[in-house]
């Protein structure tokens, strides 16, 4: 891709700079809402929805005629919070587990609506083309009134979200607690559940009913790996989200025009790649690092403590000893016996090794060390 | 006779027509520290759940200091299960005593540098004060549960709700938290707690309720925890001698 071609075509270009605009405001607040969906182990939920949305569109659009975005949309919300209240009341009300309402709810919409596309398409008149962009989103359809639509939605959501903040974050991790304290639990679980319902809908001309669900979880899960503090997941979620939405709509720019949605989806899968292995704390790579460090340092920890059991015996500390008696005992090594060499534990004189002072500290501070964990 | 803190009239619970709490009459006394006992689902932790309306009876009633339970939160405490959150959610462990405070904060307001001061001296009264920084992943059963521990007593309540507190502690942590609780009845507030080690109800509490799905027998443990109840609630020739 050639960047400077990318950065005159988005101060040229009107059409481009929307659509880069609506796609980094549409990850930015799918990512904070993401957040919630994931922490709350409802991470399928956005998957329902957004196809729970198709009838809506489909029954809009067969009501009033109209291709009318906003109208369009709004059929997609009543249907999607349709969709979503159900699901609640079928985990509350039977003994359905919420994998399975969410795969029932997801299925029987999303079959009503493909039923209601092709009705639609083999009516006669010729309005009805188009009505399938909704399947896999078409950034290129983005005006500026959509881009508006989506910021303002998105600085209600970030305002409500400071304003609860506090409400939201104990349903999170602690809901039976929240409702001792005297929170309308349910209120505030409606709530978020109606913000994350809003942000699909919106992303649904964008990226589409099939791959709705990636925007909602991938930079939350990316962002997951990173930080230990909700506030700061938010955040960072909002950052990957829009940072999807940005480059996915310039790699798709510059590529003979790749379709939008899924190259921002790819490209949040990629957040999701990386942050799982190099993450610092949680990541793969790091993980693996640190336990073959720690192996490393428990095989030289169990040497030095061989040689502290040889050692104890004699009244001379610094008396050598063989280094074939360290044979004897399986975590020895010629590499462990340099290093321990190195932090200055031991002395080696040709086939000889003894302690120091330093060692035998070292040494003692372990026994002392394990004590204490005990 | 001393005043009820709680008064439970004709409390039923059921999952699915299945009763799980039958009837249940009770009355907790100001200022004991008593023990629910009973076997595995006896509804022991239905009880304290249904008293704390987080579980819908489907019929009976509930009055704290006589009056309805809804009017009286503030009075009350709880320590849910520890197994019943997910310990990996991004938080520190000063973060989760401060949600002790949040409903005595109410709607929105944040909380601030008064309501961190409490959480660091219940962090300090169970021994936590250096992980007050910790993400809660990283703590072990046992300094969550008095995390668990801390968050209620920041409540400054009457009386505390606690289910199972002493599930997966080791014998250090468990002397640690029942010496506060024996401190929370010192200073007169009521402390119910599910609990399941039978041999230790007599040197820890002083009134005991024994469950099964029915109430067989609620009292001073002195008077009332005897063979006779324990083979009534576990439905077993109970032989353990008791010490008492």
């Amino acid at each position: 891709m050639d960047f400077i071609e990318y950065i005159k075509l988005i101060s040229s270009d009107y059409t481009l700079r929307t659509i880069t605009l609506g796609t980094a405001v549409l990850g930015g607040v799918t990512g904070m809402l993401g957040s919630f969906a994931v922490l709350r182990k409802q991470s399928l939920l956005g998957d329902a929805i957004s196809h729970a949305a198709l009838p809506g569109i489909a029954i809009a659009f067969l009501i009033t005629g109209s291709k009318d975005t906003n109208v369009l949309l709004i059929g997609a919300l009543i249907s999607g919070l349709i969709g979503t209240f159900w699901i609640r009341g079928i985990t509350s009300k039977t003994h359905l587990k919420s994998d399975t309402a969410l795969g029932l709810i997801l299925s029987v919409f999303f079959g009503f609506g493909m039923l209601l596309l092709t009705f639609i398409q083999k009516m006669p008149n010729a309005n009805q083309a188009g009505l399938d962009k909704y399947l896999f989103g078409q950034a290129a359809t983005l005006v500026e009134s959509d881009v508006w639509l989506m910021t303002i939605v998105t600085g209600l959501c970030l305002f409500v979200l400071l304003l609860f903040w506090k409400e939201f974050k104990i349903l999170l991790f602690d809901k039976d607690y929240a409702l001792t304290l005297g929170f309308n639990t349910k209120f505030i679980d409606i709530l978020i559940t109606s913000f994350i319902v809003l942000a699909i809908v919106l992303g649904l001309q964008t990226v589409g009913v099939v791959l709705m669900s990636a925007m909602l979880l991938a930079p939350a899960a990316a962002a997951r790996q990173w930080t230990n503090s909700l506030g700061l997941m938010v955040f960072i979620a909002a950052i990957f989200g829009a940072s999807a939405g940005v480059f996915g709509t310039a790699i798709s720019a510059t590529q003979n025009n790749l379709s939008t949605g899924p190259v921002i989806v790819l490209v949040a899968s990629v957040f999701v790649f990386f942050s799982f292995i190099f993450s610092p704390s949680r990541g793969l790579l790091f993980k693996q690092i640190r336990l073959i460090k720690n192996r490393n340092a428990l095989e030289l920890q169990k040497t030095l403590a061989f040689m502290y059991h040889i050692v104890e015996d004699h009244d001379d500390i610094s008396h050598p000893h063989a280094i074939k008696i360290l044979n004897n005992f399986q975590g020895f090594s010629r590499k462990g016996l340099r290093e321990l060499e190195d932090k200055n534990y031991v002395k080696v004189a040709g086939d000889m090794w003894s302690l120091t002072s330093t060692g035998v500290a070292a040494a003692t501070n372990l026994y002392n060390q394990n004590q204490k964990d005990d | 006779m001393e005043k009820i803190a709680v008064k439970v009239d004709d409390l039923t619970v059921a999952y699915n027509y299945k009763p799980v709490l039958w009837d249940i009459d009770l009355q907790i006394p100001e200022g004991v520290l008593m023990a629910i006992v009973g076997p595995n689902g006896a509804g022991k932790s239905t009880l304290i759940k249904a008293i704390l309306g987080i579980l819908k009876p489907i019929a009976g009633s509930v009055t704290i200091f006589g009056k309805p339970y809804k009017s009286q939160r503030k009075q009350v405490a709880y320590v849910p299960q520890k197994g019943s959150v997910d310990w990996d959610f991004p938080t520190t462990a000063l973060d989760v005593v401060m949600m002790g405070t949040y409903g005595s904060l109410g709607w929105i307001k944040r909380p601030g540098s008064k309501e961190k001061k409490r959480a660091l001296e219940a962090l300090e009264k169970v021994g936590m004060l250096s992980f007050q920084g910790r993400q809660i992943s990283q703590l072990s059963g046992g300094q969550q549960q008095r995390i668990f521990l801390a968050r209620a007593l920041v409540q400054d309540a009457s009386i505390y709700f606690m289910d199972e507190p002493f599930q997966g502690v080791d014998a250090t942590t468990e002397v640690a938290i029942i010496n506060i609780l024996k401190e929370l009845r010192k200073a007169g507030k009521t402390v119910v707690v599910v609990h399941h080690d039978l041999q230790t109800v007599p040197e820890y509490f002083d009134w005991v309720t024994f469950l099964n799905v029915k109430k067989i027998a609620t009292g001073p443990v002195k008077d009332i925890f005897n063979d006779d109840n324990l083979t009534k609630t576990y439905g077993i020739n109970y032989k353990v001698s008791i010490q008492k």
